[in-house]
């Protein structure tokens, strides 16, 4: 067994309880793949496909939605709709207010992006939410600081918005300690959390629904071991459904939490 | 599992993975500019419009609820107006008649009097006409008779006359009071 071995290689040599074969847990190797095809130093591999991939349903799926928008909505223009005016009247009004138009096709791009990389997850073959690399959540902060952060230098100057988020009336020897921790937050952990907020769950959640499918199959055999695998079986429908949810919310507080601090950056000051 | 399937092979997982990064945001890029450009402007047009056609539906039914009231007022202030109107006329109408029937009166009552006054004048008239015709006759009469009571013929005239006159004159004191009297019976 090799380094680069995974879970999914031992289980497809036939590794059984009984079999003289250890429990193949999933580790963070499964996380790590071997590449599809190289160019030089670059290395395609799965995760970045289906980044790709969701990205190109998302644009697909809402062009067509909204392809000849007719005043009496029919079929998909329903749904895109739906999704269309949630941003709006969920999110980006009550968030930012008046000039919460202007992003709704920001928080839209954002939200429908990431939950698309999330359902990934329960999609056969795919089987994997590319959020759950760092680096998908990642790109996605960075996007939202590059706009957040410029709204709010151009709304109030550098300085200008590193004081409004300090709140006002409160005693100067307070406020020794409350600058740093103000400018730490919106600086680096509003960014940090925001980004490890949604890669821990959707990593998280493919190791338990990866357990759980390892060991319906690992537990499968001509013994008591077979009644686990049934239960472990169900327990992947209810995580499967239970990861539905997961997804569709870790994208909705990622969105939420952007159309806040944008907000912020417009009426900054508690 | 051997030993040698240690962590080396697992990086940090909180450390992002540089073309992976690269990729996300050429990724999510790719759909902004997709749905900002492509897909949303569309659909943000159709909603406004949409809002516009209710709006515009609502401010209409308003609008023509408005003009209901408007004619419904309008209509009651004409009645209103109409019956004011009819219950004038009725009152010029009976006022009018009134006065026509007071003139109607007013100029029979001149009628009468003319006439009535005719009528005293055409007595007077005849009634003097009659005397004077009462007065030769009688005096022709008187005179006659005297003469045949005299036996002879008065031939001096002026004497005549002069007898004739007093005559008279005591006859007229006599009738005109007798007159007078059948003149106050006939008013």
């Amino acid at each position: 067994m090799s380094t680069t071995a995974t879970a999914s290689t031992l289980l497809a040599s036939g590794c059984h309880l009984g079999s003289g074969c250890g429990f193949p847990a999933p580790s963070l190797d499964d996380f790590y793949f071997s590449p599809i095809f190289s160019i030089g130093g670059f290395h395609f591999t799965k995760p970045m496909l289906i980044a790709l991939l969701s990205a190109a349903i998302v644009c697909v799926f809402f062009y067509y939605a909204f392809r000849r928008p007719k005043l009496v909505p029919r079929g998909a223009q329903n749904i895109g709709e739906l999704g269309y005016l949630f941003i709006r009247d969920q999110l980006a009004r009550p968030m930012i207010g008046k000039a919460g138009d202007r992003y709704v096709p920001f928080l839209f791009s954002l939200f429908f992006f990431i939950w698309a990389m999330n359902l990934m997850e329960i999609i056969p073959i795919a089987q994997f939410p590319a959020t759950s690399k760092i680096a998908f959540p990642a790109s996605c902060v960075i996007m939202t600081y590059l706009t957040y952060w410029y709204q709010a230098i151009k709304q109030q100057g550098f300085f200008g918005f590193l004081r409004k988020v300090i709140p006002t009336g409160v005693p100067v020897w307070v406020m020794v300690i409350l600058i740093p921790v103000e400018w730490l937050r919106v600086l680096v952990i509003q960014p940090f959390t925001l980004m490890v907020r949604l890669f821990a769950n959707m990593f998280a959640g493919h190791m338990l629904l990866a357990t759980f499918m390892i060991a319906t199959w690992y537990l499968t055999s001509a013994s008591i071991g077979a009644l686990f695998a049934a239960g472990s079986a169900v327990m992947v429908v209810v995580l499967t459904a239970f990861e539905m949810l997961i997804q569709a919310l870790q994208a909705y507080i990622f969105t939420i939490l952007t159309a806040q601090y944008i907000g912020e950056s417009y009426n900054a000051g508690h | 599992m051997g030993p040698q399937v240690t962590i080396l092979a697992a990086p940090n997982p909180v450390i992002p993975d540089g073309p992976e990064l690269i990729l996300g945001i050429l990724a999510f890029a790719i759909v902004f500019f997709f749905l900002y450009l492509k897909a949303l402007p569309g659909i943000r047009k159709l909603l406004e419009e949409r809002t516009e056609a209710i709006e515009g539906g609502l401010l209409k039914a308003e609008a023509a609820q408005a003009e209901a009231e408007r004619i419904k007022a309008d209509f009651t202030a004409r009645l209103a107006e109409s019956r004011h109107e009819a219950a004038e006329v009725r009152t010029k109408a009976q006022a009018e008649g009134a006065a026509l029937v007071d003139k109607a009166r007013e100029e029979a009552n001149r009628q009468r009097e003319s006439i009535v006054a005719a009528g005293h004048a055409q007595l007077a008239a005849d009634r003097n006409s009659a005397v004077s015709v009462l007065k030769a006759d009688l005096g022709k009469l008187a005179v006659e008779l005297a003469d045949k009571v005299v036996g002879e013929r008065a031939t001096d005239a002026a004497l005549q006359e002069r007898i004739i006159d007093r005559f008279l004159d005591e006859l007229d004191a006599r009738l005109g009071v007798q007159g007078a009297a059948a003149a106050e019976q006939v008013s």
